[in-house]
């Protein structure tokens, strides 16, 4: 899901053979991982609970220290440095967002900043900045304390001062643990709108699977000791997984699940006739007449969608906008998954639901043909790719034991796929 | 004499007297406070540290002050320096046991985010740690300002400063004119200096208690 509008300002990281002990414990915590996450990737380490990912997680800012492996970020190996020095190199949240309680939301969002030296204009200016990529209204909550959020506001607060410094990096352990389930659906469209413009490297802990589909590029699936089950695509994983445990973490309704892996921006949105408020209303007859169009979508001054206008509806509300049309309960955002669409579009009653962009601007229209369509492509596509894959499989693997038989007792075996991950 | 009369003729000695005394509190309090929190500063981190400077503080409170003062005077004389001793010792429980239960009570979770986004462990003192057990330790140094206005009184016994010594020569010239009136000009002076210290510490609290975490 790489997509090439923003640079890349990620950073690599390495984890080698990683390992946390804890003292009059037999077996470790972390036993061993080993992992490559690419620059500007999303990967998310998720699994059943106690079996290490938080753990793993804490030891690439050395919150945790390892008791054995590397840890090398861009290249270089930061296993050895000042602590206090790398972690103000990532960004860092938590499930609790962690605020100061003391501090008001732009102080907050100022603290590495402060830390790391930028002048006062250049902090006031970022807070702004942060302020408005998070979604808060600078105006509104730049002096507010943390109590007077709610606890979605918080979050968002939370991961706007892990970025304030903009650190390469972005660990994020169960960010939306604690909040409700829309709040946290909405976060993480956020947060996959806001990684869809930054490309930071996210390393993401979760134990909730649908949460780890929806946003990771790549899903490690762990199970005890932080032994990797599994390391692939949500895709992969969903269409193929590894063994028992990974289908049994999956869970039921992969197919559906499927539709999770999809934005509403990746498939055809339609262009809808929309008129703003402000446009004289002779227009609004105009475009009925003209168009075959029997439907408008009326928009409020801020070009957000407002309200469903049929034709007549005005006949009948004698001209008077105010109480012509339906208004429009439900939008669904650009960065919005198929499923939050078919949802929308199954519960309205006119089948279509409208897609707005970061403001809540409106930029088109999806219904059920649209939907269906797309999902008819996207598992044919499925389907072409799991036959590649499987037919490359077979040509590694045959290849592989023309070596074999060819070597004749030497070293054996070749590289692991994506797919294999390691096993204990 | 009544009272009034009394008050009007010994006007300047009581005045002068109110003054030490509130002079003498306010500056042991400022030692205690940054002794206390000092002490709770170092200790709260581990939990033996914690539990011995509580312990240790705690005893010295449990030692009647008549006798610390006894103590106190082969070494170190009569006068200032017995009282204010014996003062900043006393005060010291209350602001020290709040500092430490106050620090230890910060969310673990701010911790772990103060950590995280990388403030050394001097900065998550001041910056985060001290700020929120504020509230806590200020509860802490009421109490003692209270305990110390009290056990000043008893300092006269020591040739200290204050209104004890008002108290003091009352109960010794017990039966003359005006033993009483010594008496309750000097405890009646140390209530309303207690009243003015105790409201003085909440405007404190209003001024510096950040507006996040206020009651």
């Amino acid at each position: 899901m790489v997509t090439n509008d923003a640079p890349i300002t990620g950073a690599t990281i390495e984890l080698e053979n990683l390992t946390k002990r804890y003292p009059g414990n037999p077996n470790p915590s972390v036993d061993s991982v080993s992992m490559e996450i690419g620059a500007g990737e999303t990967v998310i380490l998720v699994g059943p609970s106690g079996c290490g990912k938080s753990t793993t997680l804490r030891m690439i800012n050395r919150l945790i220290e390892p008791s054995s492996g590397r840890i090398r970020i861009n290249g270089e190996d930061v296993t050895d440095i000042d602590p206090v020095k790398l972690r103000r190199r990532i960004g860092y949240a938590i499930q609790s967002s962690g605020l100061f309680p003391h501090l008001t939301v732009a102080e907050n969002i100022a603290q590495v900043p402060r830390m790391i030296g930028w002048g006062k204009q250049r902090i006031k200016d970022r807070v702004e900045e942060m302020l408005d990529l998070v979604g808060l209204d600078p105006r509104e909550f730049h002096d507010r304390y943390p109590r007077r959020l709610s606890g979605g506001q918080q979050q968002r607060v939370g991961v706007a001062r892990a970025l304030a410094a903009d650190p390469p990096v972005l660990l994020m352990d169960e960010p939306f643990g604690a909040v409700d389930p829309i709040t946290r659906d909405h976060l993480q469209d956020e947060l996959i709108r806001l990684q869809h413009e930054l490309h930071k490297t996210i390393v993401f802990v979760t134990h909730d699977f649908d949460e780890a589909i929806k946003l990771g590029d790549r899903i490690a699936v762990l199970r005890e000791q932080s032994h990797i089950a599994q390391f692939d695509t949500p895709e992969a994983i969903l269409t193929n997984p590894a063994d028992d445990f990974v289908s049994g973490f999956v869970g039921a309704g992969a197919a559906l699940k499927r539709l999770n892996l999809t934005r509403v921006r990746d498939v055809g949105i339609v262009d809808f006739p929309a008129v703003t408020v402000d446009e004289p209303l002779q227009d609004l007859f105009d475009r009925f007449r003209s168009g075959g169009s029997n439907e408008i979508l009326l928009l409020d001054r801020r070009s957000r969608p407002y309200k469903w206008l049929r034709r007549g509806d005005l006949m009948r509300a004698r001209g008077s906008l105010a109480r012509a049309g339906a208004l429009v309960s439900h939008t669904v955002s650009a960065d919005a998954t198929l499923r939050d669409a078919l949802e929308a579009v199954l519960t309205d009653n006119g089948g279509r639901v409208a897609i707005t962009g970061r403001r809540g601007e409106y930029v088109g229209v999806v219904d059920m043909e649209t939907l269906l369509n797309s999902v008819h492509e996207l598992l044919e596509a499925d389907r072409l790719t799991a036959l590649e894959h499987r037919e490359e499989l077979a040509e590694l693997q045959e290849s592989q034991q023309h070596q074999r038989s060819a070597l004749e007792g030497g070293p054996g075996g070749g590289a692991a796929d994506g797919a294999g991950g390691e096993h204990p | 004499m009544n009272f009034w009369d009394y008050v009007s003729s010994r006007q300047d000695q009581l005045i002068s007297d109110t003054f030490q005394h509130a002079s003498a509190v306010f500056q042991c309090m400022v030692v205690a406070v940054v002794l206390g929190v000092g002490i709770g500063a170092l200790t709260y981190r581990s939990d033996r540290a914690g539990r011995i400077a509580t312990l240790a503080t705690g005893t010295i409170l449990t030692i009647p002050s008549y006798a610390l003062l006894g103590l106190l005077i082969p070494v170190l004389g009569l006068g200032v320096p017995p009282t204010v001793t014996a003062l900043v010792l006393y005060a010291l429980l209350p602001i020290v046991r709040n500092s430490v239960v106050g620090l230890r009570g910060v969310d673990p979770a701010l911790v772990d985010a103060a950590r995280g986004i990388g403030m050394t462990g001097l900065a998550r003192l001041v910056r985060v740690e001290l700020p929120i057990a504020w509230p806590t330790i200020l509860t802490g140094i009421r109490v003692s300002t209270q305990m110390s206005m009290g056990i000043l009184a008893i300092a006269a016994y020591a040739s200290g400063p204050g209104l004890g010594n008002e108290i003091f020569s009352g109960i010794a010239s017990l039966g003359s004119a005006n033993a009483l009136n010594e008496v309750v000009a000097g405890t009646v002076g140390i209530v309303l200096l207690a009243f003015i210290f105790d409201a003085a510490l909440v405007l404190l609290g209003r001024l510096t208690v950040s507006a996040g975490i206020r009651a």
